[in-house]
């Protein structure tokens, strides 16, 4: 008889079947204005707000929790700056 | 097996029809425009020769929409033409600013009625000459040309034409009701003899080249869309990039620019026909439908034994002024007839500049100047009285 | 650790006149957003960029022509779909995209749209709509909501707006949808489509203008609107476009209204003069200059 798992609320049922970090996110602080529209709607929560601001006074978004990337590319097509944007681990590490 | 562009040989047609035949021999193929008295015929001989010469003719819903147009299409790399009178010439106007900051080759013909508002749709006006040239917002110069025959038409359409295509502006030929719907000959050369100029294209590679970089003449080489240049143009004041740069000094590098372009190759813009002139005591200044008059008046006043000349404005703007200038202090008087109230002869005293007396013969609209009244004025300024 | 090589640059590049960036939208406005639609829908397309051009109006909406690295031309206001007109007749092979405001577009622009959506010329509009003049600081539009307040509707405006959606498919928009900036990969397909599509298409977007609108009706953060936007909306395609509600106090309807085939101007003028012009196209006048 399979032994019932116990699951925590954010463990999915093939949680041991996860490939682990897909993406990295890339911010670009000149054009980034704070908005925040990547940082509520990150499907993973991977993002927050950094402490850091650029020359404008706009805090940035940074990458809290980064191994949860997927490479969705969300923040990407919904920011609205052109300011973030992430890439396949694969394409970018040797 | 397609239809021939210049219909080479001699013509009696009316002034509207000779505008058409003009633009299509100096390549015009796109037209974009709305019926107006006294207009209209240059819009519906187009409409019939376009298809046939590969052209497209669109009747816009009005004409803001129409000069918008024919800037798009210019931009396309197609030779584009509008035609309008004096209510359509006001509406055009935010559009021919836009054509004129871009730097955006076109030709409008405003055939002239009376005026103000509807005014005399079907009768003679002159009174659009100072709107050519201020009729848009904001500081520029502008090119108009104005003639006094359907010969004219036809002649002055092809030079609209290649002055809108060397200077990269839109060129507007200030014609007026009677020139538009007079049947005379029109003589159309062979295509041989006519000559055309093309905008200048870049020479350089994408990367290398600014859409709004002048060569020493002023004028910048201008790459259409689809050239694979990836030009920006907006009506904001712009650099050489054509990026808006909108601060004092932008401004005056870019309304310095185009100004200049113009007043600068004036010479080679300007054109007259002077008549009598070595000995003239007495010249008038004239130009469209009017001119014709002033031409009778000077040759009847010639046979009586009075010195008169007379300077015939091909181009209103810009004006003669170095010719006036250098001519009024030898004259005894300057008269100038035309159908308003009283606007290029504001030109013709500024450029005179108090050398001589200027005086003007005219009516508000409604009927050409009779000659006679033109030669009582000669009379009467021969005599000293102007 | 792993070694990275060199981080390419964001997708958008290419298309970007990344030398005027960043560009001068406020933080949190959807027009950047859409921006970046239209962009990811040129390059769905495959089609060679130098035979794209992008027209747009004034407006804040307006300066998306001077920030994409196409020919892009910025007009008068509410002149784009003329230009674009003239712009689609002298070079047909070239694919002409109309970016504008709501304002522009309906109010100033609004007897070119129905013609133009009337004679089916083959451009692309998309019309940003934010519920009022922005770039002006934000006064009334034919997009207002019915009390809604702006610069000049202090006490909340008394008009009721359009629905551009229906107005587009009464006069003949061969494709219509519409949806919130929220909605991207929604909004990224529908652009595409409409591209794509033969004859006049329309896109309507929904977005946020926290700056002017949302300051002045108490809608909270860019971010709030956003997703008060996207709460609001209702997918339904399909529907007749006379229902596709457009009300930010009931329900925003987004979807694919029309999707119709129809021939274009040119279809028609080509056939029209058939017989004093056989061949059009083979015209040596035509070969050269389109």
């Amino acid at each position: 008889m399979q032994k019932k798992k116990q699951y925590s609320d954010n463990q999915s049922a093939d949680a041991d079947k996860r490939r682990g970090r897909q993406g990295q996110v890339i911010v670009i602080e000149d054009r980034c204005k704070g908005c925040g529209f990547c940082i509520a709607n990150c499907p993973r929560q991977v993002l927050s707000f950094s402490s850091v601001f650029n020359a404008k006074g706009y805090h940035l978004p940074k990458a809290v929790d980064a191994a949860k990337c997927v490479n969705c590319h969300f923040c990407e097509i919904l920011c609205p700056d052109f300011a973030i944007y992430s890439v396949a681990l694969s394409d970018i590490n040797d | 097996m397609f239809a021939k562009a210049v219909l080479t040989g001699t013509h009696f047609i009316n002034g509207d029809q000779a505008c058409c035949e003009g633009a299509l021999a100096a390549g015009c193929r796109f037209f974009a425009g709305y019926p107006i008295t006294p207009a209209t015929e240059i819009a519906e001989s187009i409409s019939r020769r376009l298809p046939e010469l590969g052209g497209i003719y669109i009747q816009m819903e009005d004409e803001i929409a129409s000069m918008a147009a024919i800037l798009g299409a210019s931009w396309g790399g197609v030779k584009s033409m509008t035609s309008t009178s004096g209510p359509g010439f006001s509406l055009m106007m935010e559009n021919i600013g836009l054509g004129i900051c871009t730097e955006t080759p076109c030709v409008i013909c405003n055939v002239q009625r009376g005026g103000p508002s509807t005014g005399l749709p079907t009768l003679v006006g002159q009174g659009d000459m100072m709107q050519a040239r201020w009729g848009s917002h904001g500081h520029y110069e502008i090119i108009a040309l104005s003639p006094a025959s359907p010969q004219e038409m036809f002649d002055f359409t092809i030079r609209a034409f290649n002055l809108s295509e060397q200077f990269r502006i839109p060129v507007i030929i200030l014609a007026d009701e009677v020139v538009g719907h007079m049947n005379e000959r029109v003589i159309i050369p062979s295509e041989e003899e006519i000559e055309i100029i093309d905008r200048r294209k870049p020479t350089v590679s994408r990367e290398d080249y600014l859409p709004y970089k002048a060569d020493a003449d002023g004028i910048a080489p201008m790459a259409n869309c689809g050239d694979g240049y990836r030009i920006h143009v907006t009506g904001l004041t712009h650099d050489e990039r054509g990026y808006p740069s909108m601060d004092a000094k932008g401004q005056e590098n870019m309304v310095k620019r185009l100004v200049g372009k113009i007043r600068n190759n004036r010479e080679k813009i300007i054109s007259t026909k002077n008549l009598f002139l070595d000995d003239a005591e007495v010249i008038v200044v004239a130009y469209g439908i009017s001119a014709r008059s002033a031409m009778q008046a000077v040759r009847d006043a010639r046979k009586k034994g009075t010195k008169a000349g007379l300077i015939k404005l091909e181009t209103i703007w810009p004006f003669p002024e170095e010719l006036i200038r250098s001519i009024a202090p030898q004259a005894r008087a300057l008269i100038m007839p035309e159908i308003n109230g009283g606007q290029m002869v504001l030109e013709l005293e500024r450029a005179a500049c108090g050398s001589c007396p200027v005086s003007l013969v005219s009516n508000y609209g409604g009927a050409i100047i009779h000659p006679d009244l033109i030669h009582a004025a000669i009379d009467k300024a021969a005599k000293g009285k102007a | 650790m792993t070694t990275q090589k060199n981080i390419p640059p964001h997708p958008m590049d290419s298309l970007l006149r990344t030398e005027r960036f960043p560009h001068i939208w406020c933080p949190g406005c959807g027009i950047g957003t859409i921006f970046g639609a239209v962009l990811a829908a040129i390059k769905n397309t495959g089609w060679d960029p130098n035979q794209i051009a992008m027209v747009s109006g004034i407006g804040c909406t307006g300066r998306m022509a001077g920030y994409i690295k196409l020919d892009s031309f910025h007009t008068t206001h509410g002149r784009a779909i003329p230009f674009a007109t003239g712009l689609k007749l002298a070079r047909p092979d070239t694919k002409v995209i109309v970016v504008s405001g709501d304002g522009d577009l309906f109010a100033i622009g609004g007897n070119h749209f129905i013609h133009a959506a009337r004679r089916n010329m083959d451009i692309t509009v998309i019309c940003v709509n934010n519920l009022n003049y922005g770039m002006t600081g934000g006064q009334q539009a034919p997009s207002t909501p019915l009390g809604a307040k702006t610069t000049t509707t202090v006490n909340g405006s008394p008009e009721e707006p359009f629905n551009f959606c229906y107005l587009a498919s009464a006069c003949g928009a061969t494709y219509v949808a519409r949806w919130t900036a929220m909605q991207v990969r929604s909004l990224r397909s529908s652009i595409t489509e409409a591209m794509q599509k033969r004859g006049f298409t329309f896109v309507e977007v929904i977005t946020p203008c926290p700056s002017s609108f949302g300051r002045r009706n108490r809608m909270g953060s860019a971010l709030e609107m956003l997703k008060f936007y996207h709460g609001r909306s209702v997918i339904r395609g399909d529907i007749d476009p006379k229902d596709a509600s457009m009300d930010i106090d009931k329900e925003i309807v987004v979807g694919k209204f029309v999707d119709i085939e129809r021939p274009t101007f040119m279809d028609h003028y080509e056939n029209a003069n058939r017989h004093q012009m056989p061949n059009w196209r083979m015209h040596p006048d035509n070969q050269k200059a389109r």
